[in-house]
């Protein structure tokens, strides 16, 4: 009776309440911090310059090799599952540890990814010369250097090979750059005007001018010009290649075979057994700065990701600048204007169903309403020469913009109607019984003390834009985009292209790689940067919200 | 057109039907400002004022008294067609502002309220500056000039006994100051544009006694140049401020008389008991 009694005032004190809930908020607490820390650790470890250690290896019945890599992953395995790959353990033995090694040089092994079985492996060991060598094809170098040559002469080798190797590093890397900026912008700007003289010449067809008048023969003149400058930097070009063709390295892989690998090929090398902490650090950082700021190579699998963070910010900048004006324009007008009955309530309860479609229909919304629809017309009315080759008739930057503005436009207008039946009926009538008349209360005093507001629809509205990946994939996301949206060749911003996204990013990587073992740290890194993106996007609004509030913070009613 | 009006003031004060329908009052030395004839008021079905006749004076404080649900804010919120915003709400008879008839389409509501000031209950300072407190009604009469703006502002909070506390933090927001000093900012936004009429709305029931204090007497002092109209729960303070006053009830216009006279000695059995605060 006592026992009951006392439970029942434990019950009635309303702590198991306080417990629930301080439990549910801790789970979701918890929740949200593995996931940040699992591809926060999963994704920022990949940057980090391993050691490369170097095995003795011998599988039973079989010859040592000597196997050079990095270890990516240490599991434990049962006796039965060794089994089906062949491997037998010894009578009695359950399980067997294995090791994943990251032994790189594809070009000479296949794969770049081996497992090894633990007990087989008969010496480790960290040689400082061990070379690390980035390349832009056939993903990582293991391996010692021989020696530096410049066109098949032997400069350096033995200890002066690592200086020589860094000095001519530096210059083949510099004229890398030089030469993919010539073929970005100033060839891309010929071709450019190559093909507006073709459309040019197309336009006059259309018009039905006559062949050989004047303005053929203009146009004829201005491709002449642009074929020499043409050959003048192609010319450039070649010398340039020539001068970039000029060095090469002599390697010596883990099984003993030596193998030439062209400087131009190379993006950089450091040897990470020989490196200290500091040192190490410092590449970490290099290496996270190259993937934040540098373009993808080898179908993703490797190099930076920035046209995909340059895309994803650029869609979520324009679909602000498209949705919040919309959304609070007709949030102004449900809310104050139209006459509040029956079709008013009809037409909220659509938009707030608006919200709840999935977004894949938003995406064939869009492709078929903007691409098709209005991107045909558009170019059959303004780009008529250019067809059969579409402007915006095809996936672009500006269809995928507005497809998420409609599909975020829903929470801009529930959230400014929210602000704006906040707004104190003592301030709408101060601003009236002064003489302003509807409009100008709503201009001068209600919109600016709802701002506030329509910012918390658009944080939301950004915060959902910046993770969708389905309807874009259908309206102007792809895998690879050739250039981005903003370039040096007018009118410098070209909503019509295509563009890279960090969501579909992570899903290419993550599951059309045909690398799947080396995209797995890039998924994470991926996902970390995205998470990351729309942080700064958000905590950018709600900084700015929160100023708003500062200065129209009203009396509270 | 004078003559007109006191003969009808006079053969008002031995008509008997019209006794019935409104208080006597001795209006005969008054320029009148606001005139309410046969007024009715309905939200709805229910009928929130019955039967109005009144005459406010210019220049003087006029004071409406009454308990809770009276109807006296709403017939206040007539004079500027505040009422205009509730949807509901239907009139009869006529409210006349110096002959013109109030709710008559052709007036603009907007200018109405320009000529027809209004004070709220709670102050209802706009988020933003003292001095664009202050310049918002003319801002809005596209009045930008710098110079006219600072004269005016300065004017009009002096006139509201607000400049001295408020000179050195003009361009600050008006959020921050204390209650008294808001309301006496929103007198100052109203007089600002000079309106003829101001009503105030139970200005100080939501202050403390000093800035209560301080409300009437800047209202004793804005007399001068405006017509007031003051709704009060404080009979105190009507006894203080007023000229004249009106007592309501159950939407239904009971007594109205000089102020000294309706205290002292009132008419009706109804307004007795209220003044001397037997229900209320």
């Amino acid at each position: 009776m006592k026992q009951r009694s006392s439970m029942k005032i434990w019950f009635d004190s309303g702590k198991p309440w306080v417990w629930l809930n301080a439990g549910a908020v801790s789970i979701s607490l918890v929740m949200v911090v593995g996931l940040i820390g699992l591809i926060a650790v999963r994704g920022l470890s990949h940057f980090w310059p391993a050691d490369i250690v170097e095995l003795t290896y011998a599988e039973p019945g079989e010859e040592k090799v000597m196997l050079v890599g990095e270890r990516v992953d240490h599991e434990t395995v049962p006796a039965a599952r060794l089994a089906l790959s062949g491997v037998h353990l010894p009578e009695g033995q359950e399980t067997a540890n294995r090791t994943l090694l990251k032994i790189g040089n594809r070009d000479f092994f296949g794969l770049d990814f081996r497992w090894i079985n633990d007990p087989w492996i008969a010496d480790t060991q960290k040689p400082a010369g061990l070379v690390s060598i980035e390349r832009r094809e056939w993903g990582n170098f293991y391996g010692y250097l021989v020696n530096v040559k410049q066109q098949g002469e032997v400069v350096a080798q033995g200890e002066q090979a690592w200086d020589a190797f860094q000095q001519r590093l530096a210059r083949s890397n510099a004229l890398y750059n030089k030469i993919k900026d010539i073929e970005k912008s100033d060839i891309g700007k010929i071709n450019h005007g190559l093909e507006d003289l073709r459309i040019d010449e197309r336009r006059l067809e259309l018009d039905n001018v006559e062949k050989g008048t004047a303005p053929y023969l203009e146009i004829e003149e201005e491709r002449k010009q642009l074929n020499t400058r043409y050959a003048k930097l192609r010319e450039e070009l070649d010398e340039l290649y020539s001068e970039l063709n000029r060095d090469q390295i002599t390697v010596k892989i883990s099984d003993g075979r030596e193998a030439e690998i062209p400087m131009a090929k190379i993006v950089q090398a450091y040897k990470p057994n020989a490196m200290s902490t500091m040192q190490k650090l410092g590449q970490y950082f290099h290496n996270a700065w190259e993937f934040v700021s540098g373009e993808p190579r080898e179908a993703n699998t490797e190099g930076g990701i920035f046209p995909a963070i340059f895309g994803t910010v650029m869609m979520v900048m324009i679909m602000s600048v498209l949705v919040t004006p919309f959304g609070v324009i007709a949030a102004v007008y449900l809310k104050e204007y139209a006459k509040q009955g029956a079709v008013v309530r009809l037409i909220r309860i659509a938009v707030n169903n608006l919200a709840g479609v999935p977004s894949i229909v938003y995406g064939v919304f869009g492709l078929g309403f903007f691409v098709y629809f209005i991107g045909g017309s558009v170019d059959e009315i303004f780009f008529q020469a250019k067809l059969p080759s579409p402007t915006f008739g095809s996936p672009g930057l500006l269809w995928a913009s507005l497809t998420l503005a409609i599909l975020t436009v829903p929470v801009v207008i529930v959230a400014t109607e929210e602000g704006l039946s906040r707004i104190p009926r003592a301030i709408r009538e101060g601003s009236l019984a002064l003489g302003a008349t509807k409009a100008e209360t709503l201009w001068r005093t209600v919109l600016p003390m709802a701002a506030p507001a329509m910012m918390t629809g658009l944080i939301l509205a950004v915060a959902r834009a910046a993770g969708e990946v389905a309807p874009l994939m259908m309206v102007g996301v792809v895998k690879l985009a050739p250039s981005l949206a903003i370039d040096n060749i007018a009118p410098y911003l070209h909503l019509d292209r295509q563009f890279m996204h960090l969501g579909f990013h992570i899903y290419d990587v993550g599951f059309q790689s045909p690398n799947v073992e080396a995209a797995r740290p890039l998924v994470y890194a991926t996902a970390f940067l995205l998470v990351l993106i729309i942080v700064v996007l958000n905590l950018a609004a709600i900084g700015i919200r929160n100023r708003l509030r500062e200065t129209y913070k009203a009396s509270e009613s | 057109m004078e003559a007109v009006k006191e003969q009808k003031n006079v053969s008002r004060g031995i008509d008997i039907e019209s006794m019935q329908r409104g208080p006597r009052v001795n209006l005969d030395n008054e320029t009148l400002c606001l005139e309410v004839k046969d007024f009715n008021l309905f939200y709805g079905d229910k009928q929130a004022l019955h039967n109005i006749n009144m005459q406010i004076p210019k220049n003087r404080v006029t004071a409406f008294i009454g308990p809770s649900g009276c109807g006296k804010s709403t017939l206040l919120r007539c004079f500027n067609r505040m009422n205009d915003l509730i949807d509901s709400v239907r009139m009869e008879g006529q409210l006349l502002l110096d002959d013109m008839d109030i709710n008559s389409p052709s007036v603009n509501v907007a200018d109405l309220r320009r000529q027809v000031g209004m004070v709220f209950q709670k102050p209802n300072p706009f988020p933003k500056s003292i001095y664009e407190n202050v310049a918002y009604g003319l801002r809005l009469q596209g009045v930008n000039d710098r110079s006219t703006l600072d004269k005016v502002v300065e004017k009009s909070l002096k006139g509201a006994a607000l400049w001295d506390e408020v000179k050195d933090r003009l361009h600050e927001s008006a959020m921050g100051m204390s209650g008294g000093q808001q309301q006496r900012l929103v007198i100052a936004r109203a007089i600002a544009i000079e309106p003829e009429v101001l009503l105030l709305d139970e200005p100080a029931s939501a202050l403390d006694p000093l800035s209560t204090l301080k409300i009437e007497e800047l209202i004793y002092e804005l007399k001068e140049k405006y017509t007031i109209v003051i709704v009060t729960h404080n009979m105190q303070q009507a006894a203080r401020v007023s000229d004249y006053t009106a007592f309501m009830y159950m939407g239904e216009l009971i007594e109205f008389g000089a102020t000294d006279e309706l205290f002292t000695n009132p008419n009706k059995k109804q307004t007795e008991d209220y003044i001397t605060g037997r229900y209320g």
